[in-house]
C-alpha cells in the first residue's frame, strides 16, 4: 500500500508541477495586471517603477518560484473582477458544482447499471434494442441540445421545473452552501443533473453491456453453469463483479469529461458554479481567476484519479496494492 | 441398466452461412464405475460431445438429434433450470484450462461453498468443513489458507486439483473431464491424471475422459471411443483397441505414438489433416488420408458394425463381414 | 493475379463488405443521408440563396422571420431568419460546410499525430513509450473537452476577439486535433505491439530493413483497420465538440456560422418564441452526427466485431 501511495503521490506532484508551470506561463503572458490595478492616467515611467516593485520584471524562474510559493500557501492571486482572492471566489462556487456532479453521477449509476446489465443478459429482447437505440441516439445529440430540449419540455411547456439558477440554498455544516436542504434547491438540481448525466449515460450503458456480454462468454461463467449454480447468482455475482472492474477504470477517466461538461451545463442553466465562473473569467480576461481555476481543477483531477485507482485496487483481487509489483 | 445412454446424438451449429454438423450421430453407454475415454484429433467433436451431455454447448450450437439419458432423466430435452439440479451434482465437469475456469474475483472458498449450497442444504460452517475435506483429498497443502485465497494465487496444477475437488463436492455419479491435463506442465500432467484416477476408483465415480493422448487413455480407461469428423469410427475395450486396432485411423494414431518409433527414426504421421466441418469428404470421411482406400470408400459411408464387444466403421471390415456371412 | 480495375471492382462486389452493406438497410440510409449532407456542404456557395457571410445585405428589418410554413413566414427565407436577418437556409448550408470541414480536418490531424506517436511508442518502446503514454494518459484524464476549452480560452484571451474570429476555424481544427491524438496513439500502439509479436517482423529485421521502413511499410498497413473504425466516430465527435465549443463562445463566431454557433446564437430566443433559430440547425446537427455514428457502428461490426468498444 505504501509503495502504491508513494508512487501516486510522486506522479501527482509531477502533474501539479507541470500544471503550475503552464498556469504560470499563461498568467505571465495573458493580460496585464498593471492595467487592472491602476488607471489610465498613470505615466509610463511610473508604471515601469511599479512593475519593478511588483517584481514583474524579474526573471521567469524567480517569478515562478514566487508564484509557486504563494500557491502552496493558498494564495492564488486576486481576481481582477471580484477584487477578492481568487481561491476564495472559486471555493465559494465549488459546492454548487460538486452537488451537481454528485447528482449526475448518482443518476448515471442508477440508470446505466440496470440497463446495461439487462441489455447484456437479454440481447435480443425488444427492451434491449430500445435501450441500445436510445443510446446511439444519445451519443449523437450534443448535450446542449438535450438541455434545450429538456428546458423546453419541462420548463416552458409543462412548467414543471425551473429553467435556470440554483434556487434556495442554505449552509450545511457552516460553510457549504447546499441546495439539498430545500425542496426548491432539489427542484433546481433536477434538470441540470439529468443534462450532465445524459452525456455519459449512453457511453456507460454501452460499455456495461459490452463488458458483460464478453464476461458471459468466459470459461468461468460456463463452469459456474456446469456446477448448477442459480442463474441469478451467476449473473449478479459472478458476471457482474467482473464486469464492473473495467467500468470503474473507464469511470475514472470520464471524471475529467464530466468536469469539462460542467462548464457547458452550468452555462446553459446559469448554474452559479465553478464552470460558469471560469467561462465568465475567460470572457473578462480575468487571468488570476483563470489560472486559479486551472490549478484547482488540476488538483481535483489528480485527487479523484488517485482515489479511483485506489478503489480499483481494493476491489480487484488480482491487483496487489500491498506489495510492490515484481 | 447403464448409467448414461447417448443415442444417435447429433449436434449442429447454426451459422450465418448455413448449418455445420459437428456431431453426426454417435451412441455409447456408460455403466456405474466405468471409465471411458473419447479420443480424436482437434476438431473431431470430442469436446462438443462432452458439453452436450449437460447441454452446455456454446451458442450457436445445439442438439439437433438423438437423445441423452441419465438414469430416468432425458437430459437432452430438459430445460436449463431442470438441468441445473443435476449439473455439479450427480454429473460434474472438469474443464481444460484451469487458468480460465475459476472466477478470478471470488475466493476458492466462495466458489466451493456455493457449489455445495447449490445442491445440499448446508450452512456455511458445515460447507467449509466439507470443502476442506475435499481439498485434503486432492492433496492440497494448507487447505485452510487456500480457501481464503484467490485463483491467481495458485499454480496451474493446484488450480486443477481445486477444480477436481469441486467436481467431487456433491458426490457425483459421473465426472466428465475435458482434456484435464492438456493445459498443464508436462511434469504435473501425470500427477493430476493419477489423482483423478485414484479418486474415481475410490469413490465409485464413472469417468468420461476426453483427450487426444492415447497414452493417458491406455492408463486410465477401460473403454475407449475413437472419433473422427463428428462420428465414432471405432470403439471397444481399451485393451483391445490399443493392442489390436482395427480402423486404419486408430492404427495410425497408435503408430504415431513416440514410443512406437525407434530412437533416431522419424515419427510416423498420418498424412493430411482432419477435414473441416463444412468440407467433409463423401463416403468415408477418412478416405483421403487412408492408405487402404478403395473406390467403395469414396462412395459409401461405412456403418458402425459391432462384433465381439467392439465396433468399427470401416469398409474393410464391412466387406469382410459380408464375405463371412 | 491480374490487378486491373475491373477485376478489383468485381472483387469488391463479391466481398463481404459489399454484401453486408447491401443487406443492411440502416447502413444504406445512413450513407445516402451522409452523402446528401456532404454534397450540400460542398455545393453550399452554389446552392445557397444568400451569402450568410455577407454583412452588407443584412437588413435588420428581416430579423426573426419564422420559417415559410408558419403564418408570418416569407418565401424569401424558407427556413426563416436569425436575430440579424440572416437567411437560415443559407446559414445552415454554410454551417454544415464549416462543421464538416472542421470535423474532417481535425480528424486528419488527430490521426496523423496519433499514428506517428503510436508507431513510435509501440515500435521504439522503452522510455519513449513510457513517456508518450504518460502524456497521453494525463491528457486523457483531463478529457479532450477540457483540454480544448483551456487551449481555446487562452488563445481567445491572448488574441482578443477580433483577431480570434479571423483565426477561429484554424484554431478549432488545431485544438480539436491536438486534444484527441491520444485516442489514435493508443489504438495504433496496441496494434503495433500485437503485430510486433508476429514473425514477419523478425523476418524483415533479419533481412536488414531499416526501422522506419518496417514501421511504415510493414506495420502501418496492418494497423489501419482499427484506425478506420475509430475515424468515423471521431469525425462525429469532432463535429459535436466544435458545436459545443462554439456554443460556449469559444468556437466559430456568429458571422462565420457553424451549426454550433447558430444553435448558440438562437438559444436566448427560444424562450421568446423564435424557436427556429436554434431548433432547425439543432435537428440538422443531430441527424448529421447520428448518421456518421451509425455508419461507424456498421463499419466496426463489419471490420472486426470485437475491436472498438467506445
Amino acid at each position: 500500500m505504501a509503495t502504491f501511495l508513494f508512487r501516486r503521490l510522486w506522479q501527482a506532484i509531477v502533474v501539479m508541477f507541470i500544471i503550475s508551470i503552464l498556469s504560470f506561463a499563461i498568467q505571465d503572458n495573458l493580460g496585464d495586471p498593471l492595467r487592472e490595478m491602476v488607471g489610465q492616467s498613470v505615466s509610463e515611467a511610473e508604471r515601469e517603477e511599479l512593475r519593478d516593485k511588483m517584481g514583474l520584471n524579474d526573471p521567469f524562474l524567480t517569478q515562478y518560484l514566487r508564484f509557486a510559493k504563494n500557491a502552496l500557501q493558498g494564495d492564488l492571486g486576486t481576481s481582477y473582477f471580484f477584487k477578492e482572492p481568487a481561491l476564495d471566489v472559486i471555493l465559494k462556487k465549488m459546492p454548487a458544482t460538486i452537488e451537481l456532479v454528485i447528482c449526475a453521477t448518482l443518476i448515471i449509476v442508477f440508470f446505466s447499471v440496470p440497463m446495461g446489465v439487462y441489455a447484456a443478459i437479454h440481447p435480443r429482447s425488444f427492451v434491449s434494442k430500445l435501450i441500445m437505440g436510445i443510446s446511439i441516439a444519445g451519443i449523437s445529440v450534443p448535450v446542449f441540445l438535450t438541455a434545450i430540449g429538456l428546458i423546453y419540455l419541462f420548463a416552458i411547456e409543462l412548467g414543471m421545473m425551473p429553467s435556470f439558477g440554483r434556487g434556495d440554498t442554505s449552509p450545511l455544516l457552516g460553510m457549504w452552501e447546499s441546495g439539498f436542504t430545500s425542496w426548491d434547491g432539489i427542484h433546481h438540481l433536477i434538470l441540470p443533473s439529468f443534462t450532465l448525466a445524459s452525456i455519459m449515460l449512453p457511453l456507460f450503458i454501452r460499455l456495461i453491456r459490452s463488458e458483460m456480454m464478453d464476461v458471459l462468454q468466459s470459461d468461468y461463467i460456463k463452469f459456474a453453469r456446469a456446477r448448477g449454480l442459480k442463474l441469478n447468482r451467476i449473473y449478479y455475482l459472478h458476471a457482474f463483479k467482473n464486469t464492473m472492474l473495467p467500468v470503474i477504470t473507464v469511470g475514472g477517466v470520464q471524471i475529467g469529461t464530466m468536469v469539462a461538461y460542467t462548464i457547458l451545463t452550468e452555462t446553459i442553466f446559469q448554474w452559479p458554479g465553478m464552470g460558469f465562473l471560469f467561462l465568465e473569467a475567460v470572457n473578462r480576461v480575468d487571468t488570476p481567476l483563470i489560472v486559479a481555476y486551472l490549478i484547482i481543477v488540476g488538483a481535483i483531477f489528480v485527487v479523484t484519479n488517485t482515489i479511483v485507482d485506489l478503489i480499483y485496487g481494493l476491489v480487484n483481487p488480482t491487483v496487489n496494492l500491498f506489495h510492490s509489483s515484481k | 441398466m447403464s448409467l448414461l445412454q447417448v443415442k444417435d446424438l447429433e449436434v449442429s451449429f447454426k451459422l450465418r452461412t448455413g448449418e455445420l454438423h459437428a456431431i453426426r450421430g454417435i451412441s455409447f453407454d456408460l455403466n456405474k464405475g466405468e471409465r471411458i475415454g473419447i479420443v480424436g484429433e482437434s476438431g473431431a467433436g470430442k469436446s462438443v460431445a462432452a458439453f452436450s451431455i449437460l447441454n452446455l454447448i456454446s451458442q450457436p450450437g445445439y442438439i439437433s438429434g438423438g437423445s441423452i439419458s441419465y438414469k430416468d432423466h432425458t437430459l437432452s430435452t430438459m430445460s436449463d433450470a431442470e438441468l441445473a439440479t443435476i449439473r455439479g451434482n450427480q454429473i460434474a465437469m472438469i474443464f481444460q484450462d484451469p487458468m480460465m475456469t475459476l472466477n478470478p474475483v471470488l475466493t476458492i472458498g466462495t466458489q466451493m461453498i456455493e457449489t455445495l449450497q447449490a445442491h445440499q442444504k448446508m450452512d456455511k460452517k458445515t460447507a467449509e468443513k466439507e470443502a476442506l475435506h475435499r481439498l485434503k483429498q486432492v492433496h492440497i497443502p494448507s487447505p485452510e489458507k487456500r480457501l481464503k485465497q484467490y485463483p491467481h494465487e495458485l499454480s496451474g496444477g493446484m488450480k486443477q486439483r481445486v477444480i477436481i475437488a469441486i467436481a467431487l463436492l456433491n458426490n457425483p455419479d459421473i465426472i466428465i473431464a475435458d482434456e484435464p491435463t492438456t493445459a498443464l506442465d508436462v511434469t504435473i500432467q501425470a500427477e493430476i491424471m493419477e489423482l483423478l484416477l485414484e479418486l474415481c476408483k475410490n469413490n465409485g465415480v464413472s469417468l468420461i475422459l476426453i483427450t487426444h493422448d492415447l497414452g493417458v487413455v491406455a492408463q486410465t480407461t477401460e473403454k475407449v471411443i475413437v472419433m473422427y469428423a463428428g462420428k465414432i469410427i471405432e470403439q471397444g475395450s481399451t485393451r483391445d483397441i490399443i493392442d489390436n486396432p482395427n480402423h486404419p485411423y486408430t492404427q495410425g494414431l497408435i503408430k504415431a505414438l513416440p514410443q512406437k518409433a525407434a530412437p533416431g527414426e522419424m515419427l510416423n504421421q498420418i498424412p493430411g489433416n482432419m477435414p473441416q466441418l463444412d468440407a467433409i469428404p463423401t463416403g468415408c470421411a477418412f478416405n483421403p488420408r487412408c492408405e487402404h482406400t478403395t473406390e467403395l470408400c469414396i462412395k459409401t459411408e461405412p456403418e458402425l458394425i459391432a462384433k465381439d464387444n467392439r465396433a468399427v466403421s470401416c469398409n474393410l471390415y464391412s466387406e469382410r463381414l459380408k464375405h463371412d456371412k | 493475379m491480374n490487378l486491373t480495375f475491373s477485376s478489383n471492382l468485381k472483387q469488391f462486389r463479391d466481398s463481404f463488405l459489399w454484401h453486408s452493406f447491401k443487406n443492411d438497410k440502416v447502413a444504406i440510409v445512413s450513407v445516402v443521408v451522409f452523402l446528401t449532407f456532404a454534397c450540400t456542404a460542398i455545393l453550399a456557395p452554389v446552392i445557397s440563396p444568400y451569402d450568410p457571410y455577407d454583412l452588407v445585405i443584412l437588413d435588420i428589418m428581416d430579423s426573426e422571420i419564422p420559417p415559410v410554413w408558419s403564418e408570418e413566414g416569407e418565401e424569401r427565407f424558407l427556413l426563416g431568419t436569425d436575430s440579424q436577418g440572416r437567411d437560415m437556409l443559407s446559414a445552415i448550408f454554410y454551417g454544415m460546410r464549416t462543421s464538416l470541414l472542421i470535423g474532417l480536418c481535425a480528424v486528419i490531424l488527430q490521426a496523423t499525430l496519433g499514428i506517428i506517436f503510436g508507431l513510435l511508442a509501440g515500435y521504439v518502446g522503452g522510455k519513449v513509450d513510457s513517456f508518450l503514454m504518460r502524456v497521453a494518459d494525463i491528457q486523457l484524464s483531463f478529457s479532450t473537452m477540457m483540454v480544448a476549452i483551456i487551449m481555446l480560452a487562452i488563445f481567445q484571451a491572448s488574441f482578443g476577439t477580433e483577431r480570434y474570429n479571423d483565426l477561429a476555424i484554424f484554431m478549432l481544427i488545431m485544438v480539436i486535433g491536438i486534444a484527441e491524438w491520444p485516442q489514435y496513439a493508443r489504438t495504433v500502439r496496441a496494434s503495433v505491439l500485437a503485430e510486433q509479436e508476429k514473425e514477419y517482423i523478425d523476418a524483415a529485421r533479419v533481412l536488414g530493413f531499416s526501422s522506419i521502413r518496417i514501421m511504415f511499410r510493414h506495420i502501418l498497413p496492418n494497423t489501419l483497420s482499427p484506425v478506420l473504425v475509430i475515424s468515423t466516430v471521431q469525425v462525429a465527435n469532432a463535429i459535436m465538440s466544435e458545436a459545443a465549443l462554439s456554443f460556449l463562445g469559444l468556437g466559430m463566431p456568429v458571422t462565420q456560422p457553424s451549426l454550433g454557433s447558430l444553435i448558440s446564437s438562437g438559444f436566448e430566443f427560444i424562450f421568446s418564441g423564435s424557436w427556429w433559430i436554434t431548433v432547425i440547425p439543432g435537428v440538422v446537427l443531430i441527424v448529421l452526427v447520428l448518421v456518421i455514428n451509425l455508419l461507424g457502428d456498421w463499419l466496426r461490426d463489419v471490420l472486426n466485431p470485437k475491436l472498438y468498444k467506445g
